[in-house]
């Protein structure tokens, strides 16, 4: 009796910060959101307490479907090209001699540390029409006039790629380090050439970490609102700065709401994909 | 065959692949750092080498608040989340009650939505209740998106944790908080490590979730630099990102030296 008295209490000691902090400020605050999504914006920027679907109908105009569509298409571009140049890169390191590899994959891990804004603003240095690019390509005689890379929607997709490159790489390095070698030796002996062991042996064995990378790609690229701030010429428009502008200039929160809605909704729809053929703990 | 294989694996072609993409990752670094160095005014072109903006950015008053407030709010989000997050690993380790995997899976929700939809939840959530945003909501949504991978990191540490130890220290008289001091902690202090570096790095790295619940006056340097952005950074923000930058690396290498050989003691 005083056993299970003792060990309730240490549960509750152990486990109910934790669990009030996430209801406190996760759960509840998820809760408002959805709320928020079923109010009226009134003329002033506020709320009023009044219900209505018409901020969900409003998803549907061909403006935001528009947005929609641009920003799951960057989000796919992103991914795809993290995918083709992540994969022979975490390969390499992989496989690459046992003494080299720690530095190797610190050497990845280095850049991660550091703010991802403050090195998007590095690439918003180089890639100026003023800036050391041009330069450089002016000199080697490449163009006579300065290229204009800085403010396009290219320069969104480089940043992009740039700031979500380790994060398709991590897994992708944990899944091929995995990968059993004697079975590549069975079917090279096999007689198996070096593409067909490629697409029937390693490609096959290494899809959960192309999934896990792809999903750590996608997901977190429909939010970073900051880099097609800092890198885009504001001609597309983007979810994420779509979702930021209904809270700063347009003051539109219950329609902000409702965007934020169907980002989690993509969410889970990605994750039940994923946790098909993956779980979850193969994503922390 | 080992010697092929071997020579196979260190082809020229990998080897420049390879440093084609770790010159990728780091060429905007060495960009922020390089003109940190620069005399001129402008950030276009390299005119000459000085130390100049490392004196100046001393002098610009907000510039220096932001980056104390982004250590400010690392330091106290990361020591919150790594004790709260300890607890709940031990706890869910120790202890079997109701709700138990309920709870467990719920940790992975932070990790999983997009941190643009939590930043305004967040943001909802204060307004709602009329608190307006600080240090103090700044370091709140800290915790709470950087505290579950603590949990997670802890507990995988505590799965392959010995459980007779703690029973042996117990039956040599050692009484519960001895066993946690002496015992527990030490065996798990890795995993508490890099749940820490985990949490500090994430709170360093953030802009998402500080955009939307620091206050005027809360201000990190990296949101302080997204507002500088189009009119034109000045020198001495690449001073302090510089400093920023080596200091983050300078930290992390340490816990991960300290961190391996204390693995290595286990």
């Amino acid at each position: 009796m005083i056993k299970s008295f003792k060990k309730r209490i240490g549960a509750l000691v152990t486990v109910g910060p934790t669990v009030l902090w996430l209801g406190f400020f996760l759960m509840i605050p998820l809760i408002y959101v959805i709320g928020m999504s079923f109010l009226t914006k009134n003329a002033y920027g506020g709320v009023d307490f009044k219900l209505t679907f018409s901020n969900y109908a409003a998803l549907f105009s061909s403006e935001y479907v528009k947005v929609f569509a641009d920003s799951l298409w960057l989000s796919l571009e992103t991914t795809v090209i993290c995918l083709i140049v992540g994969y022979p890169f975490a390969y390499i390191i992989a496989n690459a001699p046992k003494k080299w590899k720690p530095a190797l994959v610190l050497l990845l891990m280095l850049p991660f540390w550091t703010n991802s804004l403050i090195r998007t603003y590095g690439w918003n240095t180089l890639l100026r029409t003023e800036g050391i690019i041009n330069h450089f390509l002016q000199w080697i005689g490449l163009t006579d006039k300065p290229l204009e890379m800085l403010y396009t929607d290219g320069a969104v997709l480089l940043g992009m790629v740039y700031a979500l490159l380790p994060f398709t790489v991590l897994p992708l390095h944990t899944s091929i380090e995995k990968l059993d070698k004697s079975l590549l030796e069975a079917a090279s002996d096999l007689g198996a050439s070096r593409v067909h062991t490629f697409t029937r042996v390693i490609l096959p064995l290494t899809m959960p970490g192309i999934f896990a990378g792809s999903i750590q790609t996608f997901i977190p690229s429909l939010g970073f609102f900051f880099i097609s701030d800092m890198m885009g010429g504001a001609k597309t428009m983007y979810i994420g700065n779509l979702i930021k502008n209904q809270f700063l200039s347009a003051r539109n929160w219950p329609l902000g709401a409702v965007l934020s809605i169907v980002l989690i909704v993509i969410t889970l729809i990605l994750m039940r994909l994923y946790t098909r053929v993956g779980s979850l703990e193969d994503m922390a | 065959m080992e010697k092929r294989r071997k020579v196979r694996e260190f082809k020229p072609g990998s080897v420049f692949y390879a440093c084609l993409v770790y010159l990728f990752l780091y060429l905007p670094i060495f960009v922020v750092i390089a003109f940190s160095f620069n005399t001129s005014e402008m950030n276009i072109t390299f005119e000459g080498f000085t130390v100049e903006w490392y004196g100046r950015m001393f002098e610009n008053r907000q510039l220096m608040q932001s980056f104390v407030n982004t250590i400010i709010v690392a330091v106290a989000s990361t020591a919150l989340s790594v004790i709260i997050g300890t607890l709940c690993a031990l706890g869910l380790y120790k202890f079997e009650f109701k709700l138990k995997s309920m709870i467990s899976s719920s940790l992975y929700i932070p990790i999983v939505i997009p941190e643009l939809v939590f930043a305004i939840a967040l943001l909802i959530f204060f307004s709602s209740i009329h608190v307006s945003m600080s240090m103090v909501t700044l370091v709140i949504a800290h915790v709470t998106f950087s505290m579950p991978f603590v949990v997670i990191t802890v507990r995988a540490r505590l799965a392959g944790f010995d459980k007779s130890i703690e029973e042996a220290a117990r039956d040599l008289g050692a009484n519960e908080l001895r066993t946690f001091f002496r015992v527990t902690l030490p065996m798990i202090s890795p995993g508490v490590i890099s749940g820490g570096m985990l949490a500090l790095t994430m709170s360093l790295d953030d802009v998402v979730v500080s955009f939307f619940t620091a206050g005027p006056e809360s201000q990190t340097l990296p949101l302080k630099i997204l507002g500088m952005v189009r009119k034109g950074v000045s020198p001495d923000v690449n001073a302090l990102s510089t400093l920023m930058i080596l200091g983050t690396i300078v930290i992390l290498l340490t816990a991960t030296l300290i961190q391996g050989k204390l693995e290595k003691k286990m």
